[in-house]
């Protein structure tokens, strides 16, 4: 055991077994395709441009999550990495807002 | 890499909201409707997310020791990312041809600094991808060294997770 994990991540010794096989993979990709052929679909589509910005960022957030939880496998690993990843995410999401909100993109200024 | 990664969402963040403050505040054209192929970025797209499934399968494989697995899905991903980038190339030039430079508007200076900063991310995972292709080739990456795989895949497809953003935030969003 001490020498088969030598040199290997932290998060490899304990998930090595629970990361998902290829076929999962696979499934994810095709869901990923799924949905950016929705989004472009959506954007062309004229009766629904009064709900386009929702529809499509419902749609990203999905293919955000779909990315990082199984094919960056957080999903798999250890709340620390977790934490480093969306403590990230988190700060630019804040920033993204009070930038906009001092420039004044919601209100159109 | 986590920690690299969770500060490039930081730098990726300032990007986007330059991009978006900058938004429908251009005085003069060309603007974004005038400039955009969306079946041309939705391939560019296409390729980005299918080099993400070859990166993940590459991952795979060095995991079972399948070295051949290995070199085929790296090479693979590289490919995708060159294909993605002779798009972006392709984009460039035609903007450029069409008026659109770093200097014409705010929405050329916010769109080439986003999407170029994003090409030069990717430029480097395609170097990086290759490089292990060559060591792979070489027979030096085994199920030991899986290590070297998880760190390139890691920020490859967190570049792929960008372009998800970009691509909605950017193109599709009028």
């Amino acid at each position: 055991m001490e020498g088969k994990t030598q040199g290997l991540p932290a998060h490899a010794e304990t998930s090595e077994h629970k990361h998902p096989g290829p076929g999962t993979y696979v499934l994810v990709g095709t869901v990923l395709v799924m949905l950016t052929a929705t989004e472009v679909a959506v954007y062309y589509i004229s009766s629904l441009r009064g709900l386009l910005v929702p529809i499509l960022l419902v749609l990203s957030a999905a293919k955000f999550s779909l990315v990082v939880l199984f094919y960056m496998h957080l999903k798999f690993d250890s709340r620390l990495f977790r934490g480093l990843f969306f403590g990230g995410l988190a700060l630019a999401s804040a920033l993204m807002l009070a930038l906009l909100l001092l420039f004044r993109v919601f209100f159109g200024g | 890499m986590w920690t690299f990664l969770g500060s490039e969402c930081l730098f990726f963040g300032s990007l986007i909201s330059n991009y978006l403050v900058s938004k429908g505040k251009s005085l003069v054209g060309p603007y974004p409707h005038e400039m955009f192929d969306i079946p041309f970025t939705s391939v560019s797209t296409f390729a980005l997310l299918m080099s993400s499934l070859m990166m993940v399968l590459a991952y795979a494989a060095i995991q079972k020791g399948n070295q051949r697995g290995v070199r085929i899905w790296l090479l693979a991903t590289a490919f995708l990312g060159l294909v993605f980038l002779g798009g972006q190339f392709y984009e460039f030039t035609s903007f450029v041809r069409e008026g659109l430079t770093l200097q014409t508007n705010l929405f050329g200076a916010s769109f080439f600094l986003l999407t170029g900063f994003h090409g030069a991310h990717v430029t480097i995972g395609v170097i990086w991808l290759l490089s292990l292709w060559v060591v792979a080739m070489r027979g030096g990456l085994t199920r030991e060294k899986s290590l070297n795989v998880d760190l390139a895949a890691l920020y490859w497809h967190f570049v792929d997770v960008i372009w998800i953003i970009i691509f909605t935030v950017v193109y599709l969003i009028p």
